[in-house]
């Protein structure tokens, strides 16, 4: 989880970020973590130009609660709200082919490959042994957690999405006051669900 | 002369998406959004696809909760959701929403229970609640009995259901029926052309259920003596009466729910019956709580159908009355509880 305040105006500093590093979706500190950037930056809900979401893919609920909170202040404040794609954090400022991997669970990836820091492939979600992509590297917890199945060289580090990262992907967009757009997220997967055998239509 | 609180209400914790404005005890808007049509062919609620609408829905609907209540999200003194008890990652949108518009807007943010608040949304029908009150609350999630003290801080679990919910016995025999989900009003309907003509069981009501469950309810073995009955007829390849099932089930259900719910207001020398959740709505269940509870002397209220399903209104409803009493807001780190006890009103 991660609540940064970044300043776009001109490059992008990050002005103060909390990152949390949990399996488990601590959603309900979300808030308060976006709360403690905004005293620690000096700032005020209202100094805020725009939000900008990673949109996944990642965790469902901890993704949901990321997107409804950007979702919900920029409608309470009036500012646009731009959407990345959370692989980004990890793939910009990449160079040469790499492949970002992060830990989708149930022995799955969640993907994609940076040719120099733009996305070329994915995102997609994938057992770490059926992805066939051609790179040199791969960077992110999922390859590092499958590197022997990837067989690839990866990076120690960084290993989760970074909010300079984030923020750059949306900085133009800031700048330009580019209208906002909704947050549509990358789930990847279809909801867990079985539909029920039909009964025996004996019935009248 | 200070105006009563202005407070807007967030209800996420099963299929419904509900935004409620209510001012003191008016209700001032009630926008829902609800995915109850992409459950259907599961047969229930989808956890997961429960989640996802609530995401897509949620700015909507504030949206339309603040035009139909014309008013802005700066005029609303305080804003309340829904803390549990619920799905889990259900919930958790509504109070990620929730503590993202206090934040943004610089609110008070209170986290409060579902059960109290389904008590709670009947003040916008009726007005102040004399207290005690008690209260039966019936849903596809819930059916609870409680005895209500104090709807801001003092509510008293009498009994629960100890298997199914009440609601969900409706879904199962609707199924075996043939009808559709949700089964509350289909078998309601179907019930209004039948006969009650089948003794189906009274789950703990025998002497020795009452003994150690005396406000509790059980619904899984009429569920499966339902089944019973059709399949058996279906196998002597005689048709179905299917009205007739529909009406002697419901008859079984809202015979147990409303002699229990008026014993425990005599047990308890209490005046008011509080009747809520989306059973409430069943015709037959009004009808028998009605006329019951007048043989007992004690009065009944229950809202319009509309506010006895899941909504924002019950919400805010109860959110106001906690403004009122001057109860502290919660703080932004509340927790979602999935399983938020019911002596808990707020966070
Ligand atoms: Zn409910």
């Amino acid at each position: 989880m991660t609540a940064a305040i970044a300043d776009v105006a001109s490059g992008v500093s990050v002005l103060a970020s909390r990152v949390t590093v949990d399996g488990r979706a601590h959603g309900e500190l979300l808030a308060p973590a976006v709360s403690a950037v905004l005293d620690q930056a000096g700032a005020g809900p209202s100094d805020l130009a725009a939000v900008v979401a990673g949109v996944g893919p990642g965790p469902f609920t901890g993704l949901r609660v990321g997107l409804v909170t950007a979702v919900a202040m920029t409608q309470a404040l009036g500012i646009p709200a731009y959407g990345v794609c959370s692989l980004d954090g990890l793939g910009r400022g990449t160079s040469g082919r790499v492949l970002v991997a992060t830990d989708a669970r149930r022995k799955e990836v969640y993907w994609a490959v940076y040719a120099d820091g733009t996305r070329v492939e994915g995102p997609g979600v994938a057992k770490p042994a059926d992805l066939s992509v051609s790179v040199d590297r791969a960077v992110g917890d999922g390859a590092l957690r499958y590197a022997d199945v990837l067989g690839l060289p990866v990076d120690e580090e960084p290993r989760y999405p970074s909010p300079a990262a984030l923020a750059a992907r949306a900085a133009r967009r800031v700048r330009m006051k580019a209208p906002g757009e909704a947050l549509t997220p990358l789930y990847l997967r279809r909801p867990d669900a079985v539909i029920p055998g039909e009964r025996k239509p004996a019935l009248r | 002369m200070k105006t009563e609180p202005l407070v807007l209400g967030i209800e996420t914790s099963c299929d419904e998406t509900g935004v409620g404005i209510v001012r003191g005890y008016t209700l001032l808007a009630d926008a829902l959004a609800s995915s109850v049509d992409e459950h259907a062919r599961y047969g229930g609620v989808v956890p997961e696809v429960a989640s996802r609408a609530h995401l897509e829905a949620m700015a909507p609907t504030v949206d339309r909760a603040l035009a139909d209540a014309g008013v802005t999200l700066s005029d609303v003194d305080a804003i309340a959701v829904t803390a549990g008890p619920g799905l889990a990652g259900a919930l958790l949108v509504g109070v990620a929403a929730a503590k993202a518009y206090a934040l943004a807007a610089g609110k008070p943010l209170y986290g409060v229970n579902h059960l109290a608040a389904h008590v709670a949304v009947d003040t916008l029908e009726h007005g102040p609640l004399p207290e005690p009150a008690v209260a039966l609350l019936v849903s596809g999630g819930h059916s609870s009995l409680l005895r209500v003290d104090d709807l801001t801080g003092g509510v008293v679990p009498l009994g629960a259901t100890i298997d199914d919910a009440a609601g969900e016995a409706f879904d199962k025999v609707a199924r075996v029926l043939g009808l559709p989900f949700p089964g509350g009003p289909p078998i309601d309907r179907a019930a209004r052309e039948g006969s009650i003509t089948i003794p189906f069981p009274r789950g703990l009501t025998g002497p020795r259920d009452l003994a150690e469950h005396r406000f509790d309810f059980s619904f899984s073995g009429l569920k499966t003596a339902v089944a019973r009955w059709v399949e058996a007829r279906e196998r002597a390849g005689e048709p179905v009466p299917v009205n007739d099932v529909a009406a002697s089930f419901q008859e079984a259900v809202c015979d147990v729910l409303t002699a229990k719910a008026v014993a425990a207001c005599q047990e308890h020398g209490v005046q008011t019956l509080v009747v809520g959740g989306g059973v409430a709505a069943n015709s037959r269940l009004r009808a028998l709580a009605e006329e019951r509870a007048a043989k007992a002397g004690i009065t009944v209220r229950v809202p319009r159908p509309k506010l006895c399903t899941d909504n924002g209104a019950m919400v805010a409803a109860l959110g106001s009355r906690l403004v009122s009493a001057g109860i502290a807001p919660g703080k932004l780190d509340l927790p979602a509880d999935s399983a938020m006890p019911i002596t808990m009103v707020t966070t």
